[in-house]
């Protein structure tokens, strides 16, 4: 029995065979339409994340199971001050699989120690949320064909970004990934990743202030939010604001088969003049993140579709 | 030197740096130990000009050496037998500590979930590093320098 803990407890070869799998779902949604029928997966939230939870409830349904669990910990047995180990080994009783979200960093593989089924984190915290980072990967082969011999920029908050730090570790994985780092001096990535990440690996990358100086270069644009609340004095934040924001003009200066991506939600940081430009993919993003977890939960289910 | 008489079986942790051994103490959790514990301040040392030195009367295997690895694997440990050295352990960092140090990270879910075992694996042997399992914040204290 496998769990998924961080989106690197899978190998390269593991991760395209899981890719591999969501592009034919993709392709080919009747072939798993009753892969999982039957099979029951838990969705364990002990904070709101409605995205997370209907992408992982959406993916069950898909594959013909069905879906049980708690959105939030007051309607949960936690409430009551039950561990994380307790609550596995009775929800081990009642489904096959478990998505669990919790805002405390390491409950998931608290419970994976203690679970009968396999369990996958749908986010602990600032710590992992594997799905994501697979969602994005997915996203990436999907519209630009490959990971490899690629120019990522990133933009926005790359100093608190859990979805970042983990697409970094994630890509440095692939030959000759380019990445151009493109935030406020104030929201640089931490030196965790530069160091031990990104130098360690020998990986090309700079770090710039302006997103237009970075646009023409770049295959992907992976969009983040940059908080007021993450400035140090208002007044910074208003010279700063306006450069992480895209839009119409900004995005002339892309290559025309650049690709915009965003975790989402998205707040002002991407205009929505823009949702209908062929290059904008967030929304296209969220519909791969579908495909990943099915093909995930068919991975960790161990089903296999002829 | 002051005198302090030998031991017939027991541990002899030398080169301790000079004002580590309670740390040490704590560490081995010699407190809660009967064993006769002998702690040696400030003795001169032509290697190290002042260190400190721990004599623990108990058989070797009542201790955890493990954790003198990872608090300074400088320290010599010498095992005694009949009142005479018979061996030098060397220390080295362990891969895993269990229960030795506390995650300070209060998003860790060691922080609410009381009954967990405190968990850190060695990250970078190079470094010193350590991480909690749960979280993998690196470990900070005084005592380790920060590293």
């Amino acid at each position: 029995m496998r769990h998924v803990m961080s989106p690197l407890d899978f190998s390269v070869e593991e991760l395209g065979q899981i890719l591999d799998l969501a592009s034919d779902i993709e392709a080919n949604p009747q072939k798993y339409a009753h892969a999982c029928a039957g099979r029951k997966l838990a969705t364990l939230f002990y904070e709101p994340s409605t995205r997370t939870r209907l992408s992982f409830e959406a993916a069950m349904l898909n594959l013909g199971g069905s879906v049980l669990g708690f959105s939030s910990a007051d309607s949960s047995s936690a409430a009551k001050g039950e561990s994380v180990s307790d609550t596995i080994r009775v929800i081990s009783c009642y489904a096959d699989i478990a998505a669990m979200r919790h805002p405390k960093e390491g409950a998931p593989l608290v419970a994976s120690m203690k679970s009968g089924i396999p369990v996958i984190n749908a986010g602990d915290g600032g710590h992992q949320h594997p799905t994501q980072t697979m969602t994005d990967l997915l996203t990436i082969r999907s519209l630009k064909g490959r990971l490899d011999n690629i120019t990522v920029g990133i933009c926005g908050d790359l100093k608190f970004g859990r979805t970042v730090h983990s697409l970094i570790e994630a890509m440095v994985r692939y030959p000759n990934v380019r990445f151009v780092l493109i935030s406020p001096e104030e929201l640089r990535i931490p030196d965790y990743v530069r160091d031990d990440v990104l130098r360690k690996n020998n990986q090309d990358f700079k770090e710039v202030t302006r997103l237009e100086d970075a646009l023409p270069e770049l295959d992907i644009l992976y969009m983040t939010r940059v908080q007021k609340e993450r400035f140090f004095n208002e007044e910074d934040y208003v010279r700063m604001k306006d450069f992480y924001i895209l839009d119409k003009q900004k995005l002339t200066l892309a290559k025309p088969d650049m690709m915009v991506l965003h975790p989402l939600p998205r707040v002002n940081e991407i205009s929505v003049e823009i949702d209908d430009d062929p290059r904008a993919a967030y929304f296209r993003q969220a519909q791969y993140g579908v495909y990943v977890r099915m093909a995930l939960i068919l991975t960790l289910l161990e089903v296999k579709v002829c | 030197m002051l005198n302090v008489g030998q031991l017939n079986e027991g541990v002899v942790l030398d080169h301790i740096q000079a004002g580590k051994a309670m740390d040490i103490y704590k560490y081995l959790k010699l407190d809660k130990m009967d064993s006769c514990v002998a702690i040696i301040k400030n003795a001169r040392s032509n290697k190290m000009g002042k260190k400190d030195i721990i004599k623990i009367e108990c058989p070797i295997e009542e201790l955890n050496l493990d954790v003198l690895g990872f608090v300074d694997h400088n320290i010599t440990v010498n095992i005694i037998q009949d009142a005479e050295i018979v061996q030098k352990k060397d220390l080295t960092l362990p891969k895993q500590l269990v229960n030795i140090i506390r995650c300070k990270n209060p998003r860790c879910i060691s922080s609410i979930e009381q009954e967990l075992e405190q968990i850190f694996f060695l990250a970078d042997e190079e470094k010193e590093v350590y991480r909690c399992k749960y979280c993998e914040e690196k470990y900070r204290s005084s005592a380790k320098n920060n590293k």
